[in-house]
């Protein structure tokens, strides 16, 4: 056969599955997802699609959003731009969604902003990034909490401590970068210097040769602003460096594995995140306990692995959008977006979500908690 | 800057060094059997690292490192059996175009095998707080293996080159193929074990690193990338030049942090590349004569 | 009428870029037009691609490195300053794309082989290390509201969905214009001497062609068609981002003329639209690139090289005629490529 005519024949079989596309009952309301599943940032994308599953598993059980049952189109976009834009084009366009949660990166989020925000359709974005939702755009929501909050509350505690030199240290992504531009605007106003700053490559092995280099400024702490590896690895080789300084890590340290990947060396972190991982230390009468003990609980039976913060931004994002729907009773566009920027005093797994015409976040200081690694297991953080 | 500070830079130098030097090793011994550079080179040392990973649970350490370098080894005989042995003859760029394919294949078949998830070994000794001062430098117990590991392969290797029947039927191969067939050497052998000693090599430094740095399907790219580097500076086909080019590479990279931000300390190893290719193609210690095909 | 055969696939694609939209809006799959329009600027960087590696013979793995130079100096220059007209943004971001492939083409072209092939991808890496790392091309995240690019008014490339329709014909009639070029390109006497290039860089030389010449300008034509594509992909998506630059990225333009034919500019094409439009669809979901990898693998193995053909075929013409077979045709020796 020709060169390459095989391969062409393949293809074209292919090509003629792709033109079915999804088809269901008229009567239930479709939900697009794009989350980076595999890929770069599949530690959070992977629990998000979960959750979500779940979720929307949960809703249809209990009879649905307004009588209707819930079809959640999912899309993996393995973190890259260009499929998220082709995902959300095609879940505007084609599956004509009412709305769409994701994506999982900043970037992304910002590549499909417009695209949302003119076909009129709303995004609730699990990503972080201040560009999501400043300027506010009337259709683009974000749900995971600001990193100035984070950012301030890492201070904060530095400041009970008695912590006044540190060294800053970030991942090369959207992530990290956006985390240390927040640690260095907020430094001087809570009294820190930050003697080293620095980003590396996020697929780095080992940083050692960067955390010499931080130790030789004679720090007294140090922030790590990243995912998974580098967070565990950092504070291993902290330990193997036999470093004094307190390692404080950002809220993508929320999940157990994490602690159990860095293993000895886990102990005595302090990190800031939503109370989702200390649901059990909470007191009865906090809004949250509840649903953060059930959400717990359902993703270990379903999925046999502890759940984590960033899947908790695909339940905020769905509970939320399901809130919205039934407030305006309608799945119209423009509806549902007044509608969730009414939405007051709603439990989610990241905090008390608020939102209004000029916060389409939602998520306050109060929103955080300080939690610490005592014998392998997260714990409130008490302060020394 | 305190010299104890300057000391310290060593010892994450020796551990990049090390894993450089063993897949750049594994490049050498494919190109001098078959004169193919492999660009699956790196997935050989993720394979180690995530199988032993997953046998760690069931098996003792020891036993759990042996079989992934075994199971690897094996893989790496497969990986030629199956789909090199065709195209021996088809032209660098469909050798290069079909490793490359075959990268991606091995990486996304770890993929599923074992999710996106890093995995981790235990230390060999020591845990991940165990500390070793020497000279006011601290470091892993770690590093003693992942030093010991590199030592073993290179005395192995020189000592089967050398020494054993077979690796001077290998020497022999590589040098003529054709004159070696006539002696009774059989070229098509010695193209399976060079594959298979090739991802042995890899597998044992993936396992042996894998405490310190961790392991996930996606590492093998960049492992190839640098391994290839090593290679080049070393002098393709020369596995001594190799450990030499590895480890100043590793240092390299160590040291550069004092100077240049931690985000650019690729840009090192990318820049060696291409000034080695412009500069010295032949490398450090090859020269036209001697690139071919000597250990 | 034999010599018009030729242009079969750039008649294709002109009639495409007209009859599809009004025949996909009929069949209510006017989305469709989507992922097609996106694929096509994929697949003008492979046909680029294709030009110099299939028939110049050159393996390049930094292709996305000359796209994502187009796409992001195209946006920035248009961010930075809104008032220059996105002509003179575009135009000069493939100007720059083709002086950098034409200031390192002729150090790096002095490679064979693998070397040539690992001196292109350290181009890529340096060009993603910059678009990642540098904070006013937005680093990881990219870069997001770029504005669209009249080419001509009332023929805007955008993302919007009044102008789908629009941007699917202005996709594929580059697309075909493209083509159309490199068809003539490598019917001319330059495109013979590739060919001769290729199949054996002495002789081709000894016979008195400029090669170092030619593989230039091959590059650098390579490096414009991938910037052109860049640019205007650019600006029907609305943001670039560093993974466009990255080393999986120059892979699957690899992958692409492999899997097309190597020398097969209709194939490139083909392999080219498909491909990425069932990547862009999520067909393959999480396997994306598993299936990729699979594709890319079998072609090599089982699809004979079209060289093969031809050579066979010189053979036969050969022991037909009576004259000695001809030295030309040995492909370049098992990966000894060192620098001359």
């Amino acid at each position: 056969m020709r060169t390459g005519t095989v391969a062409k024949i393949a293809a074209l079989c292919a090509l003629g599955l792709s033109f079915i596309s999804s088809s269901y009952a008229a009567d239930t309301i479709k939900i697009g997802a794009i989350f980076g599943i595999t890929g770069p940032a599949a530690y959070l994308g992977a629990p998000e699609d979960k959750t979500a599953r779940m979720v929307v598993d949960d809703i249809n059980k209990s009879g649905g959003i307004l009588g209707r049952q819930v079809q959640l189109i999912v899309k993996d976009s393995g973190a890259s731009a260009e499929k998220a834009i082709s995902f959300a084009k095609q879940l505007v366009d084609e599956e004509n969604v009412v709305a769409i949660i994701g994506p999982t990166t900043s970037g992304e989020s910002m590549a499909i902003k417009d695209i949302c925000q003119s076909a009129g359709v709303p995004l609730i974005s699990c990503a972080s990034a201040e560009t999501i939702t400043t300027p506010v755009a009337k259709y683009v929501f974000k749900v995971p909490p600001k990193d100035n909050y984070i950012a301030e509350w890492i201070y904060r505690t530095m400041n009970a401590m008695g912590i006044s030199k540190i060294g800053v240290i970030a991942a090369n992504t959207g992530f990290g970068n956006g985390g240390k531009a927040q640690l260095e605007k907020y430094a001087s106003k809570y009294g820190i210097t930050i003697a080293v700053s620095e980003v590396y490559d996020a697929d780095a092995t080992d940083l050692t040769a960067l955390l010499t280099k931080v130790n030789a400024a004679g720090v007294q702490a140090v922030v790590n602003w990243s995912i998974e590896p580098a967070q565990s690895i950092v504070a291993k080789n902290m330990a193997q460096l036999k470093m004094k300084a307190q390692l404080f890590q950002s809220h993508g340290f929320a999940n157990i594995k994490y602690v159990e990947a860095a293993g000895e060396a886990a102990d005595g972190i302090i990190f800031p995140c939503s109370r989702l991982v200390v649901a059990s230390e909470l007191p009865d009468s906090n809004p949250q306990k509840k649903l953060l003990m059930k959400y717990n609980a359902d993703y270990k039976a379903l999925y046999n692995e502890d759940a984590s913060t960033f899947g908790g931004h695909a339940y905020d994002a769905l509970t939320i959008l399901k809130a919205a729907i039934e407030s305006a009773k309608s799945t119209d566009a423009d509806k549902i977006a007044a509608a969730l920027e009414g939405i007051k005093g709603f439990s989610g797994t990241a905090g008390v979500f608020n939102f209004s015409a000029a916060d389409h976040n939602g998520l306050a200081m109060d929103s955080v908690v300080m939690v610490t690694v005592k014998k392998g297991k997260f714990t409130l953080y008490q302060g020394k | 800057m305190p010299h104890a500070f300057l000391l310290q830079y060593f010892f994450p130098g020796l551990i990049y060094g090390s894993i450089y030097a063993a897949v750049a090793i594994g490049f050498n011994i494919i190109y001098n059997a078959t004169g193919i550079i492999n660009f699956a080179q790196g997935e050989f040392a993720m394979l180690g690292g995530m199988i032993a990973s997953t046998l760690a649970g069931l098996l003792p350490l020891w036993l759990a490192v042996a079989a992934a370098v075994a199971l690897t080894a094996m893989s790496g005989v497969a990986v030629e059996r199956v789909f090199l042995r065709r195209i021996a003859r088809g032209g660098v760029l469909k050798m290069i175009v079909t490793t490359i394919g075959l990268s991606i294949l091995i990486r996304e078949a770890a993929l599923l095998a074992w999710g996106e998830s890093v995995r981790t070994l235990p230390f060999f000794s020591g845990n991940e707080v165990s500390s070793v001062s020497f000279l006011g430098a601290n470091f892993s117990p770690q590093v003693f293996w992942v030093a010991g590991a590199t030592a073993l392969i290179v005395a192995g290797l020189t000592a089967f080159f050398k020494f054993t029947l077979t690796g001077k039927a290998m020497r022999g191969c590589s040098a003529d193929r054709d004159g070696a067939s006539l002696c009774g050497i059989d070229p098509d052998r010695m193209v399976a074990m060079a594959f298979g000693m090739s991802a042995g090599i890899g597998a044992l430094a993936g396992c042996v690193v894998a405490p310190l740095t961790q392991t996930h399907y996606a590492i093998g790219a960049t492992l190839a990338i640098k391994g290839f580097t090593v290679a080049a500076f070393g002098g393709l086909g020369n596995s001594g030049a190799a450990v030499i080019a590895g480890l100043a590479l590793g240092m390299l990279e160590s040291y550069s942090t004092i100077l240049i931000p931690e985000a650019y300390k690729d840009a090192v190893a990318i820049c060696v590349l291409l000034v080695v290719l412009f500069a010295k193609p032949t490398g450090l210690f090859g020269s036209r004569a001697a690139s071919l095909k000597e250990f | 009428m034999a010599g018009l055969k030729r242009y079969l696939p750039v008649l294709a694609c002109a009639l495409c870029a007209f009859l599809l939209p009004p025949l996909f809006a009929a069949a209510n799959a006017a989305y469709l037009l989507t992922q097609l329009t996106m694929s096509a600027y994929y697949a003008l960087a492979s046909l680029g691609l294709c030009a110099l590696m299939g028939y110049a013979g050159q393996i390049s793995l930094g292709q996305a490195g000359f796209f994502a130079i187009g796409a992001y100096a195209s946006a920035f220059i248009s961010k930075s300053d809104p008032s220059i007209s996105p002509w003179i943004a575009c135009a000069c971001a493939v100007l720059l794309a083709a002086l950098v492939a034409a200031l390192i083409g002729t150090p790096v072209l002095r490679l064979k082989g693998h070397y040539l092939a690992m001196a292109t991808l350290g181009f890529g890496i340096i060009i993603e290390k910059i678009a990642r790392g540098t904070k006013s091309l937005g680093g990881a995240d990219g870069l997001s509201g770029v504005s669209p690019f009249a080419i001509l008014p009332g023929l805007v490339v955008t993302g919007g969905k009044a102008a789908r329709a629009a941007n699917f014909s202005i996709a594929w009639v580059v697309l075909a214009l493209g083509l159309l070029a490199l068809v003539n390109l490598v019917n001319s006497r330059a495109g013979r001497a590739l060919r001769a290039l290729r199949d054996g860089e002495e002789a081709a030389g000894a016979m008195g062609i400029d090669i170092a010449g030619y593989k230039l300008k091959v590059f650098v034509i390579g490096a414009v068609y991938a910037a052109v594509a860049g640019v205007l992909l650019t600006r029907y998506d609305g943001s670039i981002g560093p993974g466009e630059a990255s080393f999986v990225k120059s892979v699957r333009y690899v992958a692409i003329v492999a899997v097309g034919g190597m020398d097969n500019l209709t194939g490139t094409l083909v392999a080219g639209i498909v491909l990425n439009f069932l990547s862009l669809r999520g067909i393959f979901g999480k396997y994306d690139d598993a299936v990729f990898g699979l594709i890319l693998v079998a072609v090599m193995l089982f699809a004979p090289e079209g060289r093969a053909l031809r050579r066979a075929a010189r053979a036969a013409l050969a022991a037909r005629t009576g004259r000695p077979r001809s030295a030309a045709g040995a492909p370049q020796d098992r990966g000894k490529g060192a620098a001359e």
